[in-house]
Formats: structure tokens, C-alpha cells, sequence
């Protein structure tokens, strides 16, 4: 394909796929622009701001610019965080047309021979097989245990990447054993009095890498009275393949995990990972064109609750003893959890009756923290620059330990401890081991 | 597009970095929240301080080149739209509060402040700086005095004009000057101030401001009253004004505005009344609650069906948050939102919002009326759709109608967004065409080569204005 080609190709997409209601619904009012972290670390540019990247999309559409480098760069430094939709007070759905721009793109762009590899290999080849997820970890486990991993930190080996990629190598969690992340259950008893039947939706990376997790929050549940269905045929959200212009793979999943849970008869299906849930709650959206899907979507989407919204729901914070040592508490918000799943309170409500612990609110805790999925490791600049930011309220706030609801932005706020040399005394952690940390703190 | 020659010396002022001819650069400075009007600048510009800006309006002069300034482009009259291309100027390196005077009770501040952020930073100093337009959160200073922004504390506390005491300026030919001064009293000359606050950047470019601050009210408290009479609840604006209560804020909002209003913000907003006003009083604690006792009263005795007080600061904060998102909030209805900003002398709010509804059904047109009645400034607002062209015909014809209206009842054809492009056909409505060689003399006599912000304010020719393809 010729560079001419390409572009018409992608403004042929943008034509045929791409909203035109919702894009003539942004009335520019620019009420989004102080909400988006790209345009505020980018020092107020408005081609890397909400508003500027629709007008540069409807521009493609219409034909008064081409597509080029300029307008493929606007699109993909943003994080999609989707801070902005909340704030649109004409409640433009701009996540969905950036996911259409991003695959109509991806799937015109003249790409390398190498980066085609790539990308099929992680979205074809790896996270929608759950047992290749589990063998890739376990590398990453051989890595760690077999002694390599010292000797290549001795050696001063990842030295040779860039800053941010060594930095990651330090924060990964131990990988759980390989035995363990074969044998999980598919169903577990509530402890005491039965409150509900929920489905767990038990994710890529939390079913291996964030195995504990995934333990602490059945745990959760257990005690909060949930019988819960594991289903085994589930997969992998979607979300990464979603946001990486890779649609098709991610309707693969949707249907794939819609028919794993939908003749469970579950009150919930309950998700530990904001960025997870927010595309399943969106599956209604992904299949909507899809007659003989839409109404399962529907259903599926209907049950999806977030861990801490559910505890809430069932009271479990009335009727749980929590306690910690000493120690000041902040909760970082997971974008996708607050801005998709409207979750923000109830994770707080549940920090705020763990006793002996002091919760104090950072400044602009509800902005991104620059993970985004893989952002972090595609646009490392700007990911570093908002992670910068967020580390200078993290330590305004004095916290020692920082909450979070997502495994991306705890393993980001794992890295911006390491990077601010903070590593001895803050920590970060997913906010289901920190409830079970505070039920089971007399033992 | 700029020869390069001009993009050279350019360059050298500010910088490669800070100059952008790439297509998206300038797409995304195009338009501004006005619907309708997009044109491509040629070059996007971001200097970094005076100097710069006196070395960019050189280059332009001599080779006569548009020069739009532009804050978070937020206005709603086309005012920052590049309609005759040149180049747009940002002023994002220049965004720092200089300095806050306590002793004067002034603050000083780069064109590029965000109004939110210095409203937040006097605050700090239990300061009060009132004009709040609604999109403060986002607009900039330099904007707001450009455009000479209200709000909707103007009842009582004025407009951007009445807060700005002193300007840097540099003029189209690149001299600099500065105007006014940390003083209450000042009659040397010319007030030049005044003419360049609301001068949409026709004149030259504000680099530097200094404003009046006052001090923060002890106590405010905020009321809604809810009517099914239209008429009752502008009758009832007059009514309170005549009992010689100023209230800070006096909103009224009808149904369908509140419908929308509701759907967005999701704070308690009845919809099932046909209008409310929004009454906010500050002051001393003992003040604030005899004043809201009385306009309780009032608002009761003008058959408001129910009349209820917040009760706490977060409560009224959401119901005046909810307010600003109005226009926004009526995007959702349609795809095209147009919006006017008619205004009349108070004691004809109830002719105005009467006339206003029965236009609506003369032209077979949905138009929901939201603003600030308690200083006559009206929102009539259509939402429509820019590809329905025989519709949109009728959306002109019914507002060329109340710009008539308005200024037949002793009002203006714009009480805060400004003429820019999107009104300038109807300017001469309101000044004759005497007034407009009076304004045009001004405008020529600083900027003889048309060079600044070109085709605002004046028209070429006073027509009804047409639709440009969206």
C-alpha cells in the first residue's frame, strides 16, 4: 500500500465507521480540557487535549486535512483514561470513537514486517490463551527464582535499556508458582451467611502475576457471604487489544467471556481490576451491531461490579472489624474504574473504617497516573512526566502506603516509588490485600 | 500560508519550537465554542514573554498578517476563530499570577491565568475576585477581558470591566504601553483601559493586567424558587430588585433548560415546573438571612409553587455548578447548539422571555431560555442541526427577530459574549451606522493596516448572517 493509499484508506474508514452524531455532538465548549492529563503535562496543547483530538478526527472524516504523523501522534499519546467524559456536560462518548480511530488506523497503516510480529503474538498469540499467559509468567518466574535475575542485576545488564524499563524490571511482583497458577478453584463457599451468588471475573494478569490478589479478593468475598462460580472458560477482557486498535480480537473475548458466565445465574460478576471492568461493562457497546450478541451483551454488562462497590452494597464495612498499625493512607483512583464504572466512593468509604490508620486524600487523586494499559512502555516520556506529578502529591500527602484498584496503576505506583527512591518507606498496594491485611491483623 | 522568509523571522523571535505550521497544529486552533465557524491559521504561535510579542506584531505589520489572540478558545461569538487565516497566538508560556497585592488589594497577572486559578489563589489570601464566567474553570483572563466576560455574580458585583485597573499593552505596530495603574482615582488622559477591555483583540494585544480584588463576603446562601408561570418568575426578578435587595446571583432557568440541566448534572432540579430562579446572597450572616427571608416572601407572593434554601455550602455549590453546565448540558439535545445572548434593561425581563417563546412558535422552532435575569442578560438558545439548512434558515430568521426585539425594548444584541463574527451583521441594529464610523475611526487609528483579529466586531456589510458549512 502507497502512502496516498494509506490515507485514504484511513479517511474512508473514518467516513464509513467512525460516529458523525457523536462527533457533531462536541460542541467545543472546551469544559474537558482541564481534565485531561496529556493537555495539562503537555503544557495546554490542544492537539493533545480531548477537543482537539475529535476536531482533528472529524477533520480526517470530512476531508479538510489528511490523515498523517501529526494526527497519528495526537491519537496515540492519549491515554485514554477518559477523564474527559464525565466533564462533557454534552456527554460525548469520546472512549469509543478513539477506540474506532485507533483500529481503523491500525488496521490501514503500513506497518514493519517486525511490529506485525509482534503484535500478533501478544493479541493473537498470547493473552486470549490463559494457559500461554500462565507459561509466559512462569518465565518471568524461572527468571526470577532461578538466580538469572540476580546475576543480571550484578552485572549491571539492565543498565543497557532505558531508565523506566529497568526501573519496571525491580517492581514486578514474584511470579507465583506454576502448580499454583494451574490449580484455582471454580467455585468457593461463602463463610457464614450466604448474601449473594457472584461470578469472578478472574483476568489475564491478576490470575497470574497478581495471583495473591485474586486470593485475597475471594477471600473478600467469601467473608462478605458471596458463593462464588469461577467460570474456566473464561478469557482475557479484551481491554488491552481494545485500546490498541486491535477491535476483532477484543469481540473474540467479549463473546467468549459472555458465554462462559451467562448461564451461571449470577446476581454479579464481580472484577479486582478497574481497567478490566470498565471494558466488560462496555461489551453492550462493543456488540451493539451485532443482532444475535447485543441483548447477551446487554446482560452481561448489567452484572458487572467492581470488588469494592459490591463489599459496600452488602454491607461488609458495617459488619467487618478492620485495624492496622499506624500508618497514613492514600487512595490513588484507577481511571477506568472512576471515569467507566463510576466506583470512587465506595473504595474510599471501605479505607475510612479500617481503625488505627489515618486516610488522607492526595491532590488530584482521580487524575491518571500514566500507566494506561501499556502506555507506560509505548509513550515512556509522557507517561514519566504525569507519573512526576502524581509522585509530588503522592509525597505532599505524606502517605505510606498508596491504595490502588487496578494492577497497571500499581505496578506505575510501584515504579514511581522505586523511581523517587521512596521504595523503603511508602509501598503500594491493591486494595483487596490491603481489607484482608486489616481483617486478619490480630492474627 | 506564511512565505519563508516570514517564517524565518518568526522563528527567530520565538523559537522553532514554539512556531507550528503543521496541518494538525493548526486544525486544532481552527475553531473556537462557537458552532459553525472553522478556518484554517496559517502558522500557531507561542511567545514567551512582551518582548516577543512586540517582535511577532513587527513582522506582521510590515507584511500585514492576521493576528488572532486566542485564550482556551472557549468564546461563543467566533471571536477567536482565524476567519481571514494569519497567525493565532497563544499565550500558554504566559500564565503565571505575578503578584497579589494585599495592601492595594490587587493582583497582577500574565494574559494566560486560568480565571479558576486565580478566583482559587486570591481565595487563599481570603481575597475575592467576582467575574465567573462559566467556563472559568478553563477560560483565561486574556479572554475574559478581551471579551469582557459577565457571569453570574454580575448583579451585584459587575463584569470583567469593572475589575480591571491597570494594562500592558502592545500595539499592532509593536510599541508598548501601559494603562492605569493601582489607583482608585485616575484621570490622565484618555481611558484607555476601559477601551480595550471588550476590544476582542481589535486593537492590539494585552500582554500584562492588573486587577481589583475585594474581600472575600462573610457568608452566602442560595435559594430555589420554582414557578409554572414563565411571566410570575420574571415579574418576580423585578419585584425583588424594586425592594432594594441586590442579590450576587439571580438565575432563571425554563423547562427545557432544566431537563437537560438535570439529565447532566443529576443534582434535584425539578422538571416538572416550567421555570425556577436561582438566588444566591452574600454578605453578613445577619444581612444574608434578612435579605433571603424577604425574597422568600417575595417570591411567594409572585405564585412560586415552592421556594427552598441549600442546605449546606456543597449542596449550593452543585446548584450553580449545575447552572454553568447549561449550555453544555443543551448540547445533549441535539447536535447543533445556538446560542445568543440578548439582553434587556431588568424591568422588561418578563416582555422579553414572552416575546422570546412566542418567536419560538412563530418560526416552528425549539428554543430554551436560560440566563442571568437579574441584570436582563437573556440565553436563548436553539438546539438544532447545521445539516438541516431549512431549519437553520428559520433559526436565523427567529434570532435576527429577537436581536430586534431586544433592542426595542432598550436592550443589546450582546450583553457578555462579545460581537466577534458570529453578531457583527447585527451590530449596527444596535449602534446605527453612525456609531459603527465612530467605532471603525477607533479601530483604524490603532490598527491602520487591519491586522488585528480582522473581520470582528464590523461587519463588511450588515446582512443576516450566513451559515457557514460546519
Amino acid at each position: 500500500m502507497s502512502a496516498i493509499d494509506e490515507k485514504l484508506a484511513i479517511q474512508a474508514g473514518f467516513r464509513e465507521r467512525l460516529d458523525e452524531n457523536e462527533l457533531l455532538n462536541c460542541m467545543r465548549c472546551g469544559f474537558c480540557l482541564p481534565s485531561c492529563p496529556t493537555y495539562i503535562a503537555s503544557g495546554y496543547d490542544e492537539a493533545q487535549s480531548p477537543r482537539g483530538r475529535i476536531a482533528l478526527m472529524k477533520a480526517v472524516r470530512d476531508g479538510m486535512i489528511e490523515w498523517d504523523a501529526d494526527v497519528d501522534r495526537s491519537l496515540s499519546l492519549c491515554l485514554g483514561c477518559r477523564a474527559c467524559e464525565p466533564v462533557c456536560p454534552a456527554g460525548v462518548s469520546y472512549g469509543h470513537l478513539l477506540e474506532d480511530a485507533r483500529d481503523i488506523i491500525q488496521q490501514n497503516k503500513r506497518t514493519s514486517l517486525p511490529e506485525q510480529a509482534v503484535r500478533r503474538t501478544i493479541f493473537q498469540g498470547l493473552f486470549p490463551h490463559q494457559d500461554r499467559m500462565r507459561s509466559a509468567a512462569g518465565l518471568l518466574g524461572f527468571y526470577q527464582k532461578s538466580g538469572l535475575q540476580t546475576i543480571v542485576r550484578k552485572v549491571g545488564f539492565m543498565k543497557l535499556f532505558p531508565g523506566h524499563l529497568a526501573s519496571m524490571e525491580t517492581i514486578l511482583p514474584p511470579v507465583p508458582s506454576k502448580r499454583d497458577m494451574n490449580n484455582r478453584p471454580e467455585s468457593l463457599q461463602p463463610i457464614g451467611k450466604k448474601t449473594a451468588r457472584v461470578g469472578f471475573f478472574s483476568g489475564c494478569l491478576m490470575d497470574t502475576l497478581f495471583l495473591e490478589t485474586n486470593n485475597s479478593t475471594l477471600k473478600l468475598l467469601q467473608l462478605a457471604g458471596c458463593e462464588i462460580v469461577i467460570p474456566k472458560n473464561q478469557s482475557c477482557c479484551g481491554a488491552l487489544h481494545g485500546h490498541s486498535g486491535e477491535k476483532q480480537g477484543s469481540i473474540d473475548l467479549a463473546k467468549r467471556n459472555i458465554q462462559a458466565f451467562e448461564d451461571l445465574a449470577v446476581d454479579y460478576i464481580i472484577t479486582n481490576a478497574g481497567g478490566c471492568g470498565a471494558y466488560l461493562i462496555d461489551y453492550n457497546h462493543l456488540l451493539s451491531n451485532e443482532p444475535l450478541w447485543a441483548e447477551r451483551a446487554r446482560q452481561f454488562s448489567d452484572k458487572i461490579k467492581d470488588l469494592s462497590e459490591i463489599l459496600v452494597e452488602l454491607n461488609f464495612h458495617q459488619r467487618t472489624e478492620f485495624q492496622l498499625t499506624p500508618q497514613i493512607v492514600t487512595y490513588q483512583d484507577s481511571c477506568h474504574l472512576k471515569n467507566v464504572m463510576d466506583t470512587a466512593q465506595a473504595p474510599r468509604l471501605l479505607l475510612s473504617h479500617i481503625s488505627g490508620i489515618t486516610y488522607r486524600e492526595m491532590k488530584d487523586a482521580g487524575s491518571c497516573c500514566g500507566s494506561a494499559g501499556i502506555y507506560n512502555i509505548v509513550e515512556p516520556a509522557m507517561s514519566m512526566k504525569i507519573l512526576d506529578t502524581k509522585m509530588k502529591h503522592t509525597k505532599a500527602s505524606s502517605a505510606d502506603t498508596v491504595v490502588t484498584a487496578n494492577p497497571g496503576c500499581l505496578l506505575q505506583m510501584k515504579l514511581g516509588i522505586e523511581r523517587e527512591g521512596m521504595s523503603e518507606r511508602v509501598r503500594a498496594v491493591h486494595i483487596a490485600d490491603l481489607l484482608l491485611e486489616a481483617i486478619q491483623w490480630d492474627n | 500560508m506564511l512565505s519563508t522568509e516570514i517564517k524565518k523571522r518568526i522563528t527567530s523571535v520565538v523559537g522553532h519550537e514554539n512556531f507550528d505550521d503543521s496541518k494538525a497544529g493548526c486544525l486544532v486552533y481552527s475553531y473556537d465554542a462557537t458552532p459553525q465557524f472553522q478556518a484554517l491559521p496559517d502558522a500557531v504561535v507561542s511567545p514567551r514573554n512582551t518582548a516577543e510579542i512586540a517582535g511577532i506584531l513587527k513582522i506582521c505589520y510590515e507584511y500585514k498578517i492576521p493576528v488572532v489572540p486566542r485564550g482556551s478558545g472557549t468564546n461563543l461569538c467566533a471571536g477567536t476563530c482565524p476567519t481571514q487565516g494569519g497567525i493565532v497566538l497563544l499565550f500558554k508560556h504566559m500564565n503565571q499570577v505575578l503578584e497579589i497585592d494585599e495592601e492595594n488589594l490587587t493582583a497582577t497577572v500574565q494574559p494566560g491565568v486560568i480565571t479558576q486559578d486565580l478566583i482559587r489563589a486570591v481565595e487563599q489570601k481570603s481575597l475575592f475576585y467576582p467575574p465567573d464566567p462559566s467556563s472559568m474553570k478553563i477560560s483565561t483572563i486574556g479572554g475574559n477581558i478581551n471579551e469582557n466576560s459577565g457571569g453570574l455574580r454580575g448583579l451585584k458585583y459587575g463584569v470583567t470591566r469593572d475589575y480591571v485597573m491597570a494594562l500592558e499593552i502592545v500595539l499592532p505596530n509593536g510599541d508598548i504601553i501601559r494603562t492605569g495603574g493601582k489607583l482608585a482615582k485616575d484621570v490622565a488622559g484618555y481611558d484607555l483601559t476601559r477601551l480595550f477591555v471588550g476590544s476582542e483583540g481589535t486593537l492590539g494585544i494585552i500582554t500584562e493586567a492588573t486587577l481589583k480584588l475585594i474581600p472575600m463576603p462573610e457568608t452566602k446562601k442560595t435559594m430555589l424558587a420554582l414557578y409554572q408561570n414563565l411571566e410570575a418568575a420574571a415579574q418576580t426578578v423585578s419585584n425583588i430588585i424594586a425592594h432594594k435587595i441586590i442579590p450576587a446571583t439571580l438565575e432563571f432557568l425554563d423547562q427545557p433548560t432544566l431537563e437537560a440541566v438535570e439529565e447532566f448534572a443529576r443534582v434535584g432540579l425539578p422538571t416538572n415546573v416550567k421555570a425556577v430562579l436561582l438566588i444566591e446572597q452574600d454578605g453578613s450572616p445577619e444581612l444574608v438571612e434578612k435579605h433571603m427571608l424577604k425574597i422568600a416572601e417575595i417570591c411567594r407572593q409572585n405564585e412560586a409553587v415552592s421556594v427552598q434554601t441549600a442546605g449546606n455550602d456543597s449542596e449550593a455549590e452543585a446548584l450553580m455548578t449545575a447552572r454553568r453546565a447549561a449550555l453544555s448540558a443543551l448540547a445533549r439535545l441535539k447536535p447543533t447548539t445556538i446560542l445568543e445572548d440578548a439582553t434587556v434593561p431588568r424591568s422588561e425581563i418578563a416582555n422579553m422571555v414572552k416575546a422570546i417563546n412566542e418567536i419560538a412558535d412563530k418560526y416552528k422552532v425549539k428554543i430554551c431560555t436560560f440566563g442571568h435575569a437579574g441584570d436582563g442578560n437573556l440565553h436563548p438558545t436553539c438546539p438544532t442541526d447545521s445539516r438541516n439548512s431549512e431549519e437553520i434558515e428559520r433559526v436565523e430568521q427567529a434570532f435576527a427577530e429577537i436581536f430586534e426585539k431586544a433592542v426595542a425594548l432598550g436592550g443589546t444584541i450582546t450583553g457578555e459574549h462579545g460581537v466577534g463574527e458570529m453578531k457583527a451583521p447585527y451590530l449596527e441594529l444596535k449602534l446605527g451606522s453612525a456609531g459603527i464610523e465612530a467605532m471603525k475611526a477607533i479601530k483604524h487609528s490603532f490598527d491602520p493596516h487591519n491586522i488585528m483579529n480582522p473581520g470582528k466586531i464590523f461587519a463588511k456589510e450588515s446582512r443576516k448572517r450566513v451559515v457557514i458549512s460546519n
